[in-house]
């Protein structure tokens, strides 16, 4: 693959909390309309590293970062780059289900609307719903409030929402562990879906999850004196399932450890 | 045994289903007590609540007896006794009787023509009948000790042979619509109700978007760092601080380092050589000030209410925090915010201290403006209660039932408000 296969790249990223060392020496490459996922025992620094993708981890008080983190080349975390454009480009869907408290059809206008789109909204509204396989279940209810869903159907809400802004890449921060299995699966087919215009990365606990969905595994463990989370091995899911490298993601994915 | 199977046997051990456990009537018991002791709480409000309006009552209706100071029969034209004469008539009687200055310059307020009849009549009775107050009875003694009432009218009859007794409710349209007087019968608290609302709508306008604005700024822009730490620490202890320390403050700087301002000098709304700071703006900005600190407290709690997760989910689309404080925090802090605003502005409506340092007049006979000399209710009452002729205290009574019906509705319509605003989800 070229380099112009990756949509993201990190090169020596170190994300501290405070003086703790919570990711050390991550050194990867996303690939294009690909699904990534990020697997790893509690703790290890999976949505923290997820993060890192958006500056998300700006938000949390006293994380600071070190390190590359490229997007098409370029590094999002140089001086003059904006971190609402960044998050423009690549967009997040979090743990639990957050639609605002506002009509299924204002959760999607809204984030369009910030972004200054003035086109046709009711279309924009239908498809982004289209595409998250949500509309035949609303399309009789948009004024309705987003909570009034049910959780599967709010996630897939947050995922409309997440598209509505035509991001290139967009984060999932264990999108479907607040779900019921049948809610999960539909998560999982509608990633699918997504692929073919989005670059996906998840963060799951699952790996069921991770071997259905993805294409490309990141395993991360705690390593080193100082206990931080790292990538361990990465390679297509396939590989990382069947045949690893690393005698530790053997033992964690059959269950061994973890 | 291991405790887990202590446990696990004792629940199911033996085959008699729920045996008693020994402490459980005792454990009831104290949550019991408990109960007693929050519902007697809740009584001794509810009585300590209830005397007080009784009191008010018991203040604000009763017998009265009063005299004229001139004798009615005296004006009885033509048989016509005074209340059945026309306003022609009535008008005749005011310029034998007043002084032709008097009546000039009654007649210079608003010409006699275009006077009402009743008007006219109650320039009669003020000027020239002059009925005095001569006792009072609360409304219990008028419910119940009818006789001694009786018994000491006769008494009075000797002194005061024109003495009438009447049963009043000193709280009656009239009083809410005269302006303030230096007599009791014809005193009203019309002037005091616009000295308060006046004060009110500047403290609204000044505390509510400034204390929201700071607490904006202290809740989604300001870091942790020691200053702001300081200036929070700051707040906290303002909201505690006695309200008089604020009417200081507010004379110092709103009635004297402000005069130019607050006088209306500034903007030709007064008269430069009388013109003084201490107005209804200046009022209103010394409560706004007291209830400033309060209102940033309350509007912190409630934009700290709003979850973490609303605030993720606007950044996490490209959000600005503008757009993501304007769209989601504040609509969904606006119920509590408005909820401490309330709270804070009932507060200033009832406040006397600070106003009495900042300067409040008593006796206000004109409709005040923003730049006038100004009372208020709860001054108006303060200084009606502190004389000595027990009719000011009737009056002052009523004037509370006024304040009271003020500020239960403005709460009231504020509550609406808020529900309109919290229940649009």
């Amino acid at each position: 693959m070229t380099n112009n296969d990756y949509v993201l790249e990190t090169r020596n990223l170190n994300i501290f909390y405070g003086s703790f060392l919570a990711v050390t020496e991550v050194n990867i490459k996303i690939p294009r309309h690909k699904i990534t996922a990020i697997i790893g025992p509690s703790g290890c620094g999976k949505s923290t590293l997820l993060r890192a993708f958006n500056r998300m981890n700006e938000l949390y008080a006293g994380v600071h970062t070190q390190g590359e983190v490229l997007f098409n080349g370029q590094n999002l975390y140089d001086k003059n780059v904006d971190p609402v454009e960044v998050r423009y480009r690549i967009g997040m869907v979090f743990q639990k289900p957050n639609p605002f408290p506002k009509s299924i059809y204002e959760n999607i206008a809204w984030a369009a609307r910030i972004h200054g789109y003035k086109g046709n909204m009711d279309e924009l509204v239908e498809n982004s719903l289209r595409q998250a396989a949500l509309w035949d279940e609303v399309k009789d209810k948009l004024k309705q409030s987003g909570l009034a869903l049910s959780g599967g159907q709010q996630q897939r809400l947050c995922i409309a929402r997440a598209i509505a802004v035509r991001p290139e890449v967009i984060l999932m921060d264990e999108p479907a562990s607040a779900l019921d299995p049948i809610a999960t699966l539909k998560i999982e087919e509608l990633m699918q879906e997504l692929k073919q215009y989005f670059t996906i990365v998840i963060v799951t606990h699952n790996m069921q999850q991770a071997a259905r969905v993805s294409d490309y595994t990141a395993m991360m463990m705690l390593t080193g004196e100082t206990r931080s989370g790292t990538v361990i091995e990465f390679d297509e899911t396939n590989k990382i399932f069947t045949r690893p490298s690393d005698k530790r993601t053997e033992d964690y994915v059959t269950g061994r450890f973890g | 045994m291991s405790l887990e199977k202590e446990l696990f046997k004792k629940k199911n051990g033996n085959a008699a289903p729920l045996t008693p456990e020994p402490n459980l009537p005792d454990r009831h018991r104290r949550g019991q007590v408990w109960l007693l002791i929050f519902q007697a709480a809740t009584v001794i409000g509810i009585i300590v609540l209830t005397a007080l309006l009784l009191n008010i009552i018991d203040s604000a209706f009763g017998y009265v007896a009063y005299e004229s100071k001139k004798d009615p029969a005296q004006f009885i034209v033509d048989g016509v006794p005074i209340e059945e004469q026309t306003q022609e008539q009535l008008v005749a009687l005011l310029q034998a009787q007043l002084s032709s200055g008097a009546f000039n310059k009654l007649n210079n307020e608003k010409p006699f023509e275009e006077r009402s009849r009743a008007e006219v009549y109650a320039l009669v009775v003020e000027r020239i009948l002059k009925y005095d107050v001569i006792a009072s009875w609360s409304l219990t003694d008028s419910l119940f000790r009818r006789a001694a009432i009786d018994a000491e009218v006769q008494e009075l009859l000797v002194e005061h042979p024109r003495l009438e007794l009447k049963f009043v409710s000193w709280l009656t349209a009239d009083f809410i619509s005269r302006p303030q007087s230096s007599e009791a019968v014809t005193a009203g608290v019309r002037t005091a109700i616009f000295g308060s609302l006046l004060t009110i709508i500047i403290t609204i306008l000044v505390a509510f978007p400034v204390g929201v604005g700071a607490a904006i700024y202290l809740e989604e822009y300001a870091t942790d760092n020691w200053l702001n730490r300081v200036i929070q620490t700051n707040i906290n202890n303002l909201a505690g601080v006695p309200s008089i320390i604020y009417g200081i403050l507010g004379l110092a700087i709103f009635v004297r380092a402000m005069e130019k301002l607050t006088s209306g000098v500034l903007i030709g709304a007064a008269d430069p050589t009388t013109a003084t700071g201490r107005t209804v703006l200046s009022a209103g900005l010394t409560l706004g000030l007291l209830v400033l600190p309060v209102i940033i407290i309350n509007s912190q709690e409630a934009i700290r209410a709003v979850p973490q997760s609303l605030r993720k989910a606007g950044y996490g689309l490209g959000a600005t925090k503008w757009q993501t404080i304007w769209s989601h925090v504040l609509p969904n802090a606006l119920p509590g915010i408005l909820t401490g605003t309330i709270l804070s502005v009932s507060r200033a409506i009832g406040e006397t201290a600070p106003l009495v340092v900042v300067g409040a007049s008593t006796a206000i006979s004109f409709d005040p403006t923003f730049f006038s000399r100004f009372t208020t209710l709860p001054i108006q009452i303060y200084q009606w209660t502190s004389r000595p002729q027990d009719e000011w205290r009737h009056l002052a009574a009523a004037a509370i039932i006024v304040l009271l019906v003020m500020l239960l509705s403005l709460n009231a319509s504020a509550i609406l408000l808020r529900n309109r605003f919290a229940r649009k989800y």
